[in-house]
């Protein structure tokens, strides 16, 4: 009878361990699913999909294993969503196109910088993950971007703009603009556009984005001999609460130019503030702008002509941006597509050509694809949503004509 | 006139923060802790308001008190639930719970209005008062918010002087253990401190959100961690004290981010606090207690 008990209980306590597995495995089943979804998605288009599907047991080359993480769940999970939504639909349009197939797992690291992010790469590897597609976020990118130099593993983040994630090491390579050329550029469009502007910028210190651009921008602007007038207005993310002192300082400065490098939720209290006071001039702002118009009770006639440096506008009616917007709307309950979904998208697709231009395939090993990739990429010119044409120098970094966009009647109209 | 304009802008957010303090104060006074949880009330009551009034399409007034009325209830479960079981252990547990009820509420919002940020429309309507050419601009939501934390604050001296309730609450706060052989309801005391509190954080989160417009989960927290600090400030456990803690934490925050540097207003505010609890230890308004050994 004891010996029962001590069995039982044995075998309670494996069981529980197991259980305990299942739970931390559990953020990774949900990608998984969509993984063999958008794999089974293309059984009915391509007679290859079965070779997909049992990918390890067939005799044909298996898929190509990318992987991805980003802040699937918490307070920035707007992002990560939207570049695992971005990336999904390249991957369902290359699986359906025949040839390379791609396997996608994305893993969530709840824009953590240390442990957590690690451990979603570290699961990623452990699934054979040969090329790293992330993260979404600066922290997480930092963070894994010294592991993946280590593991010899290619990296193409597709938002993490800090000049320091491609600078870790020779394998990283940005889809975005780094920080301080973001800057730099609206500093130059700046010159073009409004030369002269009393110029205000109001940015947030504690912030690597925004500094990081504003810092970009003030060298240029000084360089160009812009009128900067208030260039100290900044906030850090435990004070910024109020920003109505910053707002009042470029008004008593007579700026009529504001430049604001920082996201939409601190622009729209901007933004509701300066009109409050009767405060108009020209509000600028970067990619982080873009969303402002989304957020939910804002009075969108405040935005208006409100200047913002954005890659992508999903109004746009060419083509690809059509197709795009019209089926991430399909698989994500209507929600317009942003610049991070289409960073997503461009990041697979400029995969995948490298990809078949090197002959990498689901055999080919990590180490052995990172080296073919940092190849390809020396040379490479990519067409996507986020821009034409566009190249990366040896640091990682990308090189892409900056497109800006006015707020007319409430769209983003091309400026100029 | 800068100066001027500056002071009414410290003034607006030091009353938003004065109402918070309030709230603050007046469950330390009585019951003796420190309810961290209050900031995230206050951003539960602002979502309140904002989903009755854009939701529903009610006039603001009513979303007030909608908003005033979860966050009673609210307020009395969290203290039913999390903070009775632990009253006479020791005040460490307490603390500890407060912070987890605060992370509880911040990710129970992110759950259910989703991490994206909200746009608050002010539920003032008035239009900014403008005086010399423009130079000096008080917006209604100024004069609103510094009127209601004033009367707010005149209610609850009323209230705890005059009225029964009031008194058992100050008889709780002198010492429990008599108040209890008096004849107090000392649990029930406690929970009417609870409402009264979150009633007041309902309000705080509709002035808050009107004044500065974002709404998120975490919209709570550093407000009310500087509300905490005013009302330390002021002498906690003080009303008047909170109200004159929350309006100098404002101004003094307006005055060094416009003139010392934006980047080091915390620094300055906190070393101001230092520097008036190292000569006045019970705050600006508190009381001296002799502990007699």
């Amino acid at each position: 009878m004891k010996k029962f008990v001590a069995l039982l209980l044995a075998a309670l306590m494996a069981v529980s361990l197991f259980a305990g597995c299942g739970a931390s495995g559990d953020e990774g089943t949900t990608p998984q699913t969509e993984a063999t979804g958008s794999a089974s998605g293309d059984e009915g288009t391509t007679p290859q999909s079965e070779s997909t599907d049992s990918a390890n047991a067939g005799s044909e080359a298996p898929a190509l294993k990318i992987g991805m993480t980003g802040p699937l769940t918490g307070s920035t999970s707007e992002y990560g969503l939207a570049v695992r939504g971005g990336m999904e639909i390249a991957v369902e349009e290359i699986n359906a196109m025949g040839g390379l197939q791609i396997e996608f797992r994305a893993e969530d690291d709840e824009a953590d910088g240390s442990d957590k992010a690690v451990s979603a790469y570290n699961t990623l590897k452990d699934w054979g993950m040969q090329i790293f597609a992330g993260a979404v976020t600066t922290g997480s990118s930092l963070a894994i971007a010294a592991e993946t130099v280590n593991d010899q593993i290619f990296m193409l983040t597709p938002s993490a703009s800090a000049a320091d994630v491609a600078m870790t090491g020779p394998n990283i390579y940005q889809m975005c603009f780094t920080d301080p050329n973001q800057g730099a550029s609206a500093a130059e469009l700046m010159a073009q556009e409004w030369p002269e502007a009393v110029i205000g910028v109001i940015y947030d210190s504690s912030d690597a984005y925004s500094s990081g651009i504003a810092d970009g921008f003030l060298s240029k602007a000084e360089e160009l001999g812009l009128n900067v007038a208030v260039d100290d207005a900044a906030f850090t993310a435990d004070n910024k609460a109020d920003l109505s002192t910053q707002v009042t300082q470029c008004k008593d400065a007579g700026c009529d130019m504001v430049f604001l490098p920082f996201y939409y939720t601190e622009a729209a209290q901007v933004l509701t503030y300066a009109d409050t006071i009767g405060y108009q001039p020209t509000f600028f702002g970067c990619d982080g702008m873009d969303g402002i118009l989304n957020v939910e009770g804002f009075d969108t006639s405040l935005a208006e002509g409100l200047v913002l440096m954005t890659p992508f506008d999903a109004n746009a009616t060419d083509e690809a941006t059509v197709s795009f917007v019209t089926k991430f709307k399909e698989n994500n309950d209507g929600k317009i597509p942003n610049q991070f979904a289409a960073d997503g998208y461009d990041v697979i697709y400029a995969l995948y050509d490298a990809c078949v231009a090197a002959g990498i395939d689901g055999n080919t090993p990590a180490e052995e694809a990172c080296q073919l990739l940092q190849e390809q990429f020396a040379t490479l010119t990519i067409d996507g949503l986020t821009g034409k044409g566009m190249t990366w120098d040896e640091n990682g970094m990308i090189a892409k004509d900056p497109a800006a966009v006015v707020v007319t009647d409430g769209v983003y109209v091309p400026l100029g | 006139m800068q100066v001027l304009q500056y002071l009414i802008n410290g003034i607006s957010i030091g009353a938003v923060y004065a109402i918070i303090a309030l709230g603050y104060t007046m469950v330390y006074g009585i019951a003796k802790m420190l309810n961290f949880a209050h900031g995230d009330v206050i951003m539960v009551g602002a979502y309140i308001s904002f989903c009755v009034t854009n939701y529903l399409g009610l006039p603001a007034i009513v979303s007030v008190i909608a908003a005033m009325g979860v966050c009673t209830i609210l307020g009395i479960i969290i203290e039913k639930l999390a903070y009775k079981p632990l009253r006479g252990t020791s005040s460490l547990a307490v603390l500890i719970t407060a912070i987890g009820v605060s992370y509880f509420l911040q990710n129970a919002a992110q759950l259910i209005w989703s991490s994206s940020p909200k746009n608050f429309t002010s539920i003032v309507t008035m239009d900014p008062i403008a005086l010399f050419d423009g130079r000096l601009i008080i917006t209604g939501e100024v004069l609103v918010t510094v009127l209601i934390s004033a009367l707010v604050m005149v209610g609850l001296t009323l209230f705890t002087g005059k009225t029964k309730t009031g008194k058992a609450m100050r008889a709780v706060s002198e010492d429990r253990d008599a108040a209890q052989l008096m004849g107090i309801n000392v649990n029930q005391t406690i929970s009417t401190t609870f409402a009264i509190g979150s009633a007041l954080a309902a309000i705080a989160g509709v002035l808050l959100c009107s004044t500065v417009p974002t709404l998120m989960p975490t919209t709570g927290s550093m407000p009310g961690i500087r509300a905490f600090t005013a009302a330390v400030l002021g002498g906690i456990g003080s009303i008047p004290g909170a109200m004159l803690g929350g309006i100098l934490l404002g101004i003094i925050e307006t005055l060094s981010k416009a003139y010392l540097s934006t980047q080091f207003s915390d620094a300055i505010v906190f070393s101001v606090l230092i520097i008036i609890l190292l000569v006045k230890p019970a705050g600006l308004l508190g009381k001296q207690v002799q502990e007699k050994v």
